[in-house]
């Protein structure tokens, strides 16, 4: 029917723009409580003593309980356990956490108890007649000075509050690279905390059916089903076939809704304990001080460069920040997903990277848009950036000599990855065209005459997406394999209800899923319903993170499709009574015909009635019309991305203003160009937020300063110009569809491209690098340092 | 987004509201509730009593006479910034104020009665030497802006007072104002806010009225700036070097916060008014042909 590659209008979105998306904060069940959680002031402190007897004296409170009470259980609701950390590699020493905190809390936030009232109102009045002893202990904020001796400990069992040191490449290959250099370019830097902020915050309702034992939760999940499985496995224990986990419309997660938080497993506990249900809705100050952040890392970084602009080495420490406890996924990101992409677009020969996961009384930190992968790009990009104002030569030169050429795919890395496909340098044709480099840097050239600072920033980056096959990500310390399931079920009037394993929370599945089962089927759209969120409607799935979905999940879907498409064909040439090998299934209409007899054809819909009618199927085909595939990736992809920002700062103030944004994207294929676009522009947006205004601030005893909106500047649409973007395409190869993934590329290299321009418009001050994010304050006093003789 | 038990009473008139203070010592009095109710929300304020005068019509609207412009303190910003009558700092800081909706609830009255460091109106209002009218149930009275704002989020509001309405000089010929801000990249309340209002005659300038905010804990006059503007004509060079003197107006207590410190706040007070003298003075050009 030919959907795929055209901008089909998001079916999603009626509902969404009229106000009628059904989140869990929608839910009302009969004879629902609500809860509510006391949490820590401290960020590090002793729990002497928790008095709640005011609390419960108040009329229409239910119940309070401790973190003792949900460790011990009760008569009606069983012993919680810990929360697990679902990415272990060897070594790591992992903290208990608990639902609720017993004994210690260990950041801003950490929960002590909860309430349960027969309203919200009530249960935040109770909240503050709940008294709480606590004894402070010394508090560890910064990842480094958490790693050295002496330092004081966050958890007593884990030696310099160090989780894990994770390194890869060839230490000895990458000394001798740096021994042999012309040129070493370093940089320390301070890739600064981000808060995820998704516009729905995290909420749970669960109810429970004490006689059938059966537990349903709603949940503002990615991953419905990683969320029962570590429920019933870790910290729940009610069985996977009587717990039904529901991840229904969700309001944006950017990587923060993967994770197993304390309250889903607190929420359903309560239900159990008080058999009623119970509702949870985060406060956004809750969102900031509980939901999982992101970046944070202390990195050491140097680039090793022939005096021609030849890259020969790359050495990178980091300490990568991981809060109070590992959460979900946490170490996963500064390890596989960080130092694997060290190599960036590039043929770097020697490469060595380490990484330290440092515990301290912060919040826990996971995957955030991107993850790990713009930790990577924007060392590198930076060093890039440092190497060409040390040599003379162009950001654009320098990238385009070091380029791995097209004619080297695969190309294996140093560091683990074979990239599969890519044309890097077409790609910064496409770009440079796009944007009239040349011409902008002329234009430059004449506004840093009239004394104003204008600047360029250039950057070419990489995304490894869609992790897999499973047995890689297992043997990295996955605790499960990353594959998708898929089912296309075909009722018997013809119409289709197609099972994803993939959870969508804005990344418009509904409309892109069903444009790629049309096609395989020759259908129209409307006939086709995505179903997914729900664990009692739909396979094992892993959901939605790392631009996964359309190349995992919808790859599933293609598969099914093809395996329904065989079974129709089969049908179809029994009752025309034809050979198999010599049927047609035209995918323009869905109609089944044998070669070169179009006009006697069978209907798509007429084979769905007669697979379930069954009165005449061939011989050794069962009735029924459905086909499951669970499809397991035999690569990761590499979207790859190029960009080219103009900025110009205002000297007397030090503003930023982004004059041009250009971006060129290679995701592979595209399903729904104007759906990649905006993934794009999202992204981007989201980029430019960490490199201009983001940063969750701690202080030195642990509060965090950048607790609400107020004070976390999150990036609007009226500091953007226009955006320009362009694409190229060169398919994936391993996966039937040809995509590569969209969601994460915007981001992932926005972030560094901006910082190298606001880099470029002050390089005629003297000034090197400033750390993000690049605020108005701190260029501002890094030009009056250079003014006043001294560089920074 | 819970906020405790509070008592809630509708006043349909200003005598109305005025009887209900009298008898709920202690009450917030509700108007367009941007600022009140979030606070309630987080529970950062706890009145046990709130009274609601934004049905109160007689409180509304823009009029001009005698020269002046009067604005009811139910007035939304939205109205204000629309305003042709009103100077055009005032409608200029209007309008930057929070996004439409904010514009479209918040009042002046409201908005200077919570007296925020960082809202944008009484800075203008300093400026414009505008004067404050209240009433309470001892009687109305008239303040100047730069009396009615003392501390920060403190006014000479007394116990049972309403602020009625805000007046200020209508604009004539030779008269330019404008209003300028370095908004908080999160909240977009000024960090740095200055107003500047200036007469000219044949190309002097016989009257000058400066204000900065937001990085004070309340509205401050700028009287040394003033003096070095009036009785001159005023150039460029000399606009940026009567901005300079503006440190000598701040005072001792400077507000700071992790998106601006001390000495950035006092270097950007010289930067933003020498911004909104000079469009002052070109408007107050603009105004005089």
């Amino acid at each position: 029917m030919g959907y795929v590659g055209k901008s089909v209008k998001r079916v999603e979105d009626p509902r969404f723009i009229q106000g009628h998306g059904k989140y869990v904060a929608n839910i009302k069940l009969p004879g629902m409580a609500y809860a509510a959680i006391k949490r820590s002031p401290y960020a590090h402190a002793e729990i002497i003593s928790i008095n709640t007897e005011k609390a419960e004296n108040l009329e229409g409170v239910v119940a309070i309980f401790t973190g003792r009470d949900l460790m011990e259980g009760t008569k009606l609701s069983g012993p919680c356990g810990a929360l697990p950390c679902g990415f272990v590699p060897p070594n790591t020493k992992v903290p208990t956490r608990h639902p609720l905190a017993v004994d210690e809390v260990n950041h801003v936030g950490d929960g002590v108890a909860v309430v349960v009232a027969e309203s919200a109102y009530i249960a935040y009045d109770a909240l503050d007649l709940i008294e709480v002893d606590y004894k402070p202990l010394p508090a560890v904020v910064d990842a480094k000075a958490a790693a050295q001796e002496g330092a004081p400990l966050v958890h007593a069992e884990i030696a310099n509050n160090t989780s894990f040191l994770w390194t890869l490449g060839d230490k000895e290959a990458t000394k001798k690279a740096f021994a042999e250099a012309d040129h070493v370019i370093e940089l320390e830097l301070i890739n600064q905390r981000l808060i995820p902020n998704a516009i729905e915050p995290r909420a749970a309702v669960a109810q429970w059916d004490k006689f059938a034992g059966e537990m349903t939760l709603w949940t503002t999940s990615q991953n419905p089903h990683i969320i029962r499985l570590l429920l019933s496995g870790f910290t729940l224990g009610i069985p996977e076939n009587k717990l039904r986990v529901v991840s229904p419309d969700v309001g944006g997660g950017f990587g923060s809704k993967i994770f197993h938080y304390p309250e889903e497993v607190i929420i359903p506990w309560l239900a159990r304990a008080l058999d009623r249900p119970v509702k949870w809705v985060a406060s956004r100050s809750e969102s900031f001080m509980t939901d999982s952040h992101g970046r944070d890392h202390i990195t050491n970084c140097k680039l090793a460069v022939k005096s021609d602009g030849t890259f020969t080495g790359l050495w990178v420490s980091t300490w990568a920040n991981m809060g109070a406890y590992l959460s979900t996924f946490a170490p996963l990101i500064p390890t596989a997903l960080y130092i694997t992409l060290f190599s960036g677009l590039y043929k770097i020969p020697a490469i060595w990277g380490e990484t330290r996961g440092v515990i301290t009384n912060t919040v826990p930190v996971d995957a955030y848009r991107g993850a790990g992968r713009p930790e990577a790009s924007y060392q590198l990009e930076r060093l890039v950036d440092l190497a060409a104002r040390e040599l003379g030569m162009d950001v654009v030169e320098i990238r385009r000599k070091n380029l791995i050429p097209e004619n080297e795919f695969p190309y294996q890395t140093p560091v683990a990855m074979i990239y599969d496909s890519g044309n890097y340098q077409k790609l910064f044709d496409t770009l440079e065209e796009l944007a009239g480099y040349q011409e902008m840097r002329k234009e430059q050239a004449k506004a840093r005459q009239e004394g104003r600072l204008v600047g360029i920033g250039v950057s070419g980056c990489i995304e490894a997406s869609a992790p897999g096959p499973s047995p890689v990500v297992t043997s990295l310390g996955s605790a499960i394999g990353l594959y998708e399931s898929g089912i296309v079920r075909v009722h018997p009037t013809g119409q289709l209800s197609v099972f994803t394993g993939s959870h969508a929370h804005g990344q418009g599945h509904e409309t892109t899923f069903a444009q790629v089962v049309a096609d395989e089927l020759g259908l129209p759209m409307e006939a086709i319903q995505i179903v997914h969120g729900d664990t009692d409607r739909i396979p094992f799935g892993t959901g939605t993170y790392g631009s996964r979905s359309a190349a995992i999940g919808a790859s599933a879907l293609v598969r099914s499709a093809e395996k329904i498409r065989e079974k129709v064909t089969r049908i179809a040439a029994h009752q025309l009574e034809a050979n198999f090998e010599d049927m047609v299934y035209d995918q323009d209409n869905g109609t089944i015909y044998v070669k070169g007899s179009p006009d006697k054809s069978k209907s798509f819909a007429e084979i769905a009635f007669t697979s379930y009618y069954a009165a005449n199927l061939p011989p050794g085909i069962e009735p029924g019309l459905e086909a499951t595939t669970y499809y397991d990736p035999s690569n990761f992809t590499f979207p790859n991305s190029a960009q080219i920002v103009q900025v110009e700062i205002d000297k007397h103030t030090g503003a930023v203003r982004i004059e041009r944004f250009v971006a060129v994207d290679d995701v592979g294929k595209t399903i729904n160009p104007m759906i990649v676009n905006g993934q794009i522009v999202g992204g981007i947006v989201q980029g430019v937020g960490q490199a201009l205004w983001e940063h969750g601030v701690y202080d030195e005893n642990g509060q965090l300063l950048s607790g609400s909106l107020m004070n976390y500047a999150l990036p609007r649409a009226d500091q953007f110009p226009m955006m320009e973007t362009g694409r190229i395409e060169t398919p994936s190869p391993h996966n039937p569809l040809g995509v590569k993934g969209a969601g994460e590329m915007g981001t992932i290299a926005a972030t560094v491209t901006v910082a190298n321009a606001v880099m470029d418009a002050l390089a005629p001050l003297g000034i090197r690098h400033i750390d993000m994010p690049l605020t108005a304050e701190k260029i501002w006093q890094a030009i009056q340092s250079s003014q006043n003789g001294g560089a920074n | 987004m819970y906020p405790p038990k509070f008592e809630y009473y509708r006043a349909a008139s200003v005598s109305e509201a005025l009887a209900l203070l009298a008898q709920h010592r202690g009450a917030k009095v509700l108007a367009g509730g941007h600022s009140l109710i979030p606070a309630m929300n987080i529970r950062l304020a706890n009145p046990g009593v709130l009274i609601d005068i934004g049905k109160i019509d007689e409180l509304k609207g823009i009029s001009t006479r005698n020269g002046s412009v009067r604005i009811g303190a139910l007035t939304t910003h939205a109205t204000i910034a629309a305003s042709s009558v009103v100077p055009q700092a005032l409608s200029e800081a209007a309008g930057m104020i929070g996004d439409p909706q904010v514009r479209n609830r918040g009042t002046i009255g409201g908005n200077i009665s919570n007296a925020d460091p960082g809202s944008d109106l009484p800075t203008v209002l300093t400026a414009l030497e505008a004067k404050i009218h209240i009433t309470g149930s001892a009687g109305g009275r008239t303040l100047a802006a730069s009396d009615f704002f003392i501390d920060l989020l403190m006014t000479a509001l007394q116990e049972g007072e309403i602020v009625t309405a805000v007046e200020v000089i209508a604009p004539g010929a030779g008269h330019g104002s404008s209003y300028v801000k370095l908004a908080h990249p999160a909240s977009r309340y000024a960090m740095v806010g200055a107003a500047a209002v200036v007469t000219l005659v044949g190309g002097t300038c016989t009257a000058a009225g400066v204000a900065v905010g937001g990085l004070t804990p309340c509205a401050k006059k700028a009287p040394s700036v003033e003096a070095a503007l009036i009785g001159k004509a005023l150039n460029a060079d000399m606009l940026a070097a009567a901005a300079e003197v503006v440190l000598d107006d701040l005072g001792d207590d400077i507000l700071e916060d992790i998106h601006a410190g001390v000495e950035y706040r006092k270097s950007m007070a010289k930067v933003f008014v020498d911004r909104a003298l000079s469009a002052a003075v070109q408007r107050a050009q603009t105004h005089q042909m």
